[in-house]
């Protein structure tokens, strides 16, 4: 008995390897079929320069705690080159595709719709980091000695951050997109978590800049360890050893949010059969 | 002529009054838009307090005098949710379904009905707390802008609507180009959202831009800056000829790009 879960979870797992490079072939055309909403998406993340801008002008008559002016700009660019990086649009197709009931089409194929999904966000990835390359070398000039080039445990630690980064903000979407199948109004839900989020990630004011207690409140909050924690890692803000105690903190709330995510799907997909009929 | 004028008169009563009725139907929508707008506003209002409470002043700029810009950028932002983006985003759709054609079948001035087909009257709500912070920022201050400030405020504020206005037209007239922009009304607001710090916190290529190009500048600092009575009248001036220009050239490539339209549904 038990031995056939396991075959049959060997077998969903040999499909689903099968499957996966051609789902990213077909996200990576995609990708490039829009090329031109990606320019304009791209060009739309200009928050972080414009924070860099008001800082680097605050800091021009002596430093603001810890941060000189090349210290902002460091921090910015790595908040745009992460922000960039670990963005997704889940939560938008997810609750448009519940909405119109497209979701049901994507049931009937023989792999789970979130593994299908984080291929088609993941297949976004290369092109960012291509159109990124020019700003990582802007970074390297304006603040080389702060990276990790010479560090491997810093720069593995940034690595696993990075790509713990990107999944806890799928997972969250995830979870915020199948509230569509219980109410209308998911992506205010998401709405709201972003502006938290804009705050207590570090996104647009580094947070050890923040009131003490609302630095005290973030680092028990998933929302910077989405944003926040890799760049304060990235540009050496952080000793290694609490990185990586951050670290763990993060991967805690990854396998929090899949727990989550899984129990969630199954209730979803209840009502969504009951909702699109 | 007169008779033109009551002709468009009627029609945008007709707009309005479908959209109000839109409105009225989705009640519990706006209430949460509306919240959310609150609760973004108060959180857009957290770095100004982190800037302030290390310095005394920014690029010439104290606490009270930054918060007339912030005002004054979200009184516009007001007038951008509730009476341009709505209508943005509904011609950006019609482009891509090739609705628009309808539209351009009408027998009145495209520009013109494409311009009022949606307003969310919610809105006024947020424009009205928008005044409120300005009156703040003047009660912070303890003086009051004369009756010459307050006479170029409001001229200016007039120009920052038509720059606004003469933008999103832009905006519109770039989707007839590259169809599939579904981000377009996004960017937008992402690179208006600078408006709502003074333009000398920027250096270099940033000013620029934001003066000239993106004319943030002449729409949230320089009537700010005109009821603090810090403006001279000639740069008033310039502001306003600058503003009439920037509007006519956007007339022109409205035109232009219509003229270029080929429907999506042919």
């Amino acid at each position: 008995m038990r031995r056939g879960w396991l075959g049959e979870a060997g077998r969903d797992a040999r499909r689903l390897l099968r499957a996966y490079p051609s789902l990213l072939r077909v996200g990576m055309a995609d990708m490039l079929a829009y090329r031109a909403e990606f320019l304009v998406w791209i060009l739309s993340m200009n928050l972080p320069l414009v924070m860099m801008a008001l800082w680097t002008a605050v800091a021009a008559d002596g430093p603001v705690g810890r941060f000189g002016q090349r210290d902002f700009v460091a921090y910015y660019l790595g908040m745009l080159i992460v922000r960039i990086l670990s963005g997704s649009w889940l939560v938008w197709e997810l609750t448009m595709e519940i909405r119109r009931g497209i979701l049901a089409t994507r049931l009937l194929r023989p792999i789970h719709p979130l593994w299908a999904f984080s291929a088609t966000q993941l297949a976004a990835v290369p092109m960012r980091v291509v159109v990124l390359s020019p700003l990582v070398v802007v970074l390297y000039w304006v603040a080389g000695a702060r990276l990790p080039v010479h560090d491997p445990a810093r720069l593995a630690i940034l690595a696993a951050s990075l790509v713990g980064a990107w999944l806890l903000l799928f997972l969250v979407m995830a979870l915020i997109g199948m509230l569509a199948a219980y109410v209308e109004s998911a992506l205010s839900v998401f709405d709201l978590w972003l502006a938290a989020q804009s705050i207590l990630s570090g996104f647009l004011v580094p947070l050890e800049l923040m009131p003490a207690w609302v630095a005290r409140l973030a680092r028990v909050l998933p929302f910077r360890y989405i944003l926040g924690f890799p760049v304060e890692t990235l540009i050496g803000l952080e000793s290694n050893a609490t990185a990586l105690r951050d670290l763990g903190v993060q991967w805690l709330f990854i396998a929090g949010a899949l727990l989550a995510t899984i129990v969630l799907w199954r209730r979803a997909l209840r009502r969504f059969a009951a909702f699109g009929g | 002529m007169r008779r033109i004028l009551r002709r468009y008169a009627r029609l945008l009563a007709v707009q309005i009054r479908t959209s109000f009725t839109l409105a009225v139907q989705y009640r519990f929508d706006f209430f949460v838009e509306g919240m959310l707008a609150v609760i973004w506003l108060a959180i857009t209002l957290v770095p100004l307090a982190v800037v302030f409470a290390r310095r005394p002043s920014v690029a010439g700029w104290s606490y009270p005098e930054a918060l007339v810009v912030v005002g004054l950028f979200s009184m516009l932002k007001a007038v951008l949710d509730g009476g341009v983006m709505p209508s943005l985003n509904h011609v950006v759709d019609g482009v891509r379904k090739g609705t628009l054609d309808f539209i351009l079948l009408k027998p009145a001035d495209a520009q013109f009905l494409v311009s009022t087909a949606r307003f969310e009257p919610w809105r006024i709500l947020d424009f009205l707390g928008s005044v409120g912070i300005v009156l703040f920022a003047f009660h912070r201050l303890h003086r009051w802008p004369g009756a010459l400030g307050v006479c170029l405020g409001l001229f200016l504020f007039a120009v920052a609507l038509m720059l606004l206005y003469s933008l999103w037209i832009l905006v519109v007239s770039l989707s007839f180009r590259v169809v599939k922009v579904d981000n377009l009304s996004y960017l937008f607001v992402s690179i208006f959202d600078a408006g709502r710090w003074p333009i000398h916190v920027f250096k270099g290529a940033l000013r620029v831009v934001f003066t000239v190009v993106f004319p943030l500048a002449l729409m949230t600092t320089y009537p700010a800056q005109a009821l603090l009575g810090t403006l001279t009248l000639a740069h008033a001036l310039y502001a306003g000829a600058g503003g009439l220009l920037f509007t006519a050239l956007a007339r022109l490539v409205w035109q232009q790009s219509l003229r270029s339209y080929s429907s999506a549904s042919s």
